[in-house]
């Protein structure tokens, strides 16, 4: 039996202290049923009897490269439909809500592409690195993979991640997937940027660098040399094995917080300038239009964001009342989370969340909370504060600043309202 | 005497110099395993066109054959006008509404990407012949040659009624092109 006298509330809507939770030993204590052995003579007894039959019969071997198990085929990215259908602009989501801690497996990491995926062979790919240096040089895979390297838990999300709750007049009813897909979590690992650019010998006039891709399109974006500098990694293993092809195969810049626009895949020249180039993304697309009407230009951070992901948008609660553990992923392209707090009450009220395992820099954080739902209609709520003190707005607060049409680097607070089926909807509020 | 004065004062200045002009990130790199990047190797790969016009290569093209090849090439995804999508709006202003296009928001509706314009946001002229050079058509990147991007740059110019009928485009007067989207920006770094 739950003995639910012992746990005292966080916050009001049935938000419950994590600490009296833990010692009221309901985290603990789970329902025993020990089933009575059915009676038989002695010495005939067998223990295969109540057994499923995977207890009772020979395993198969293992492959060389493994995969999901077959009940969790459904676990999948969906490309996103509002991409020209004549164009290879391609958006794929992770399935953010099914994830656990703050690590997305490769084959789930979200992608964006803008000219498809190029194939490409590692023994015939070159990284150049010119202009205000002063040695030109150029580096062979062969030659990268000697290089000292770092490992660094980072998030990458793009700037269009969330649009819809941006630019929609009213809340669509979407899911985690399609909402917040566009944001994973990865251990990368490769060299930092910084050894090359000493190598080559950087200029003192030099400011910027125009980082290109090897696609079809030559991606290419205008970065400070100030962050290429800081903690900007080529980065060549993602989660322990080489990259993917979606994600840069041979290599990839990685710039720790900043929109995922700037991490400039499939890497392959650096043209150290004294100016920025103003090229096709940073021209249009990924500019933030003001409510002013101005154009916002190199604004690369990505601010300060949550969402709770257990629950989410589309899903239904199993039980019309009953325990839940609240769970979600909040962060900050500016460092650590300090805190998250979470409403189940609409804002009326609200509770500091429990970080869960690592709290790092620019990485995503899981928080969690515990909560007894009481069956009526709700409205849960989350809101990321980072260690330099900046707060998520409300979407209000957040679409004063931007012309009503405008969709980067939205990080409203999330709204999921639980109605009294248990059925969980995308909400403003 | 006079002369070997003037020797040892240029060594001296130029060992001055090269003290003061070390880079200002400069530590001594602990690595090594670069190799020399040619200035032939840079010249072919260094395809960026940056706002002052460096870097545009000779050639010109003019409105009228940018509008032959805009037909051939690009219509079947910007549309006749360069607004009807489904890929990028060329022309017009950026948003929701335009009296010039009633259609506007049905076309939003279908495709979100029209919300923005290149003719609306973008503050340099010579990001149309960069982009245009490097990445397009998309079903066929770098096939253009620098003639032909002059003449697209100059017809999305004139869809955008920058630039008169009669243009011929080059390096010289691309860079006199006056964008809307250059007065609308502010920039956002430094933080």
């Amino acid at each position: 039996m739950l003995k639910t006298k012992t746990i005292k509330p966080a916050a009001s809507g049935g938000l419950l202290d994590r600490r009296s939770f833990l010692l009221s030993g309901i985290a603990l204590s789970s329902a025993y049923s020990l089933k009575a052995l059915s009676a038989s003579k002695a010495g005939e007894g067998r223990i295969d009897t109540d057994m499923p039959v995977w207890a009772k019969t020979p395993g198969h071997n293992d492959v060389e490269y493994g995969l999901p198990s077959e009940h969790e085929k459904h676990i999948k990215r969906i490309q996103a439909k509002n991409t020209p259908e004549t164009s290879t602009f391609s958006m794929w989501h992770t399935p953010i809500e099914n994830q656990r801690g703050i690590i997305t497996p490769n084959g789930l990491h979200f992608s964006v592409n803008h000219n498809g995926i190029p194939e490409i062979d590692p023994q015939q790919h070159t990284l150049r690195i010119h202009g205000l240096v002063g040695r030109p040089l150029k580096f062979d895979m062969e030659s990268l993979l000697r290089y000292p390297m770092v490992s660094a838990i980072h998030f990458l999300e793009c700037a269009g991640n969330t649009a819809p709750n941006a630019v929609s007049l009213t809340a669509l009813d979407q899911d985690c997937q399609e909402l917040y897909g566009q944001i994973s979590g990865a251990e990368w690992s490769g060299i930092p940027l910084k050894y090359l650019l000493k190598e080559a010998g950087i200029k003192p006039e030099a400011k910027w660098v125009i980082v290109e891709g090897a696609d079809g399109g030559s991606h290419a974006r205008s970065i400070p040399l100030e962050k290429l500098m800081d903690d900007a990694i080529v980065a060549l293993y993602q989660n322990g094995e080489r990259l993917r092809p979606s994600q840069g195969y041979p290599m990839r810049l990685l710039l720790p917080g900043w929109e995922g626009n700037t991490n400039v895949k499939w890497l392959t020249r650096l043209e150290v300038t004294d100016t920025p180039a103003y090229t096709k993304d940073e021209s249009g697309l990924y500019s933030d239009i003001l409510d002013s009407g101005e154009i916002q230009r190199f604004s690369f951070t990505m601010d300060v964001k949550s969402v709770i992901t257990h629950p989410s948008g589309k899903q239904t609660l199993p039980d019309k009342k009953g325990f839940y553990e609240i769970s979600g992923l909040a962060w900050s392209g500016h460092g650590k989370i300090k805190h998250v707090e979470v409403s189940a009450d609409e804002g009326k009220t609200w509770a500091k969340a429990h970080l869960e395992g690592l709290v790092l820099s620019k990485s995503l954080t899981r928080f969690t909370i515990p909560w007894r739902w009481d069956g009526s209609a709700t409205t849960l709520l989350s809101r990321a504060t980072d260690e330099h003190g900046r707060v998520q707005p409300t979407r209000d607060q957040w679409r004063k600043k931007y012309a009503s049409y405008s969709f980067n680097h939205y990080n409203g607070i999330q709204a999921w309202h639980i109605n009294s089926d248990g059925r969980v909807e995308n909400r403003y509020v | 005497m006079f002369n070997k004065w003037r020797a040892q004062a240029s060594i001296v200045l130029l060992l001055l110099l090269s003290v003061f002009s070390l880079p200002a990130f400069t530590e001594e790199s602990i690595t090594d395993l670069g190799l020399p990047l040619s200035s032939l190797e840079i010249s072919k790969h260094a395809i960026t066109i940056f706002p002052d016009g460096s870097n545009l290569p000779e050639g010109q093209g003019s409105v009228l054959e940018g509008k032959a090849l805009y037909q051939s090439k690009c219509m079947m995804c910007h549309g006749e006008k360069g607004i009807e999508g489904p890929a990028a709006r060329l022309a017009g202003s950026d948003g929701w509404f335009s009296f010039s296009d009633p259609l506007r928001i049905l076309r939003i509706d279908k495709n979100p990407v029209l919300l923005i314009s290149v003719g609306g946001l973008w503050p340099h002229a010579t990001t149309i012949f960069d982009y245009t050079r490097r990445a397009m058509p998309h079903f066929a990147p770098k096939s253009l040659a620098d003639n032909e991007v002059y003449a697209l740059t100059a017809y999305i110019l004139y869809l955008n009624g920058l630039v008169h009928k009669d243009l011929i485009l080059n390096k010289q007067n691309l860079v006199k092109v006056s964008m809307p989207g250059k007065e609308r920006s502010v920039v956002a770094w430094p933080e």
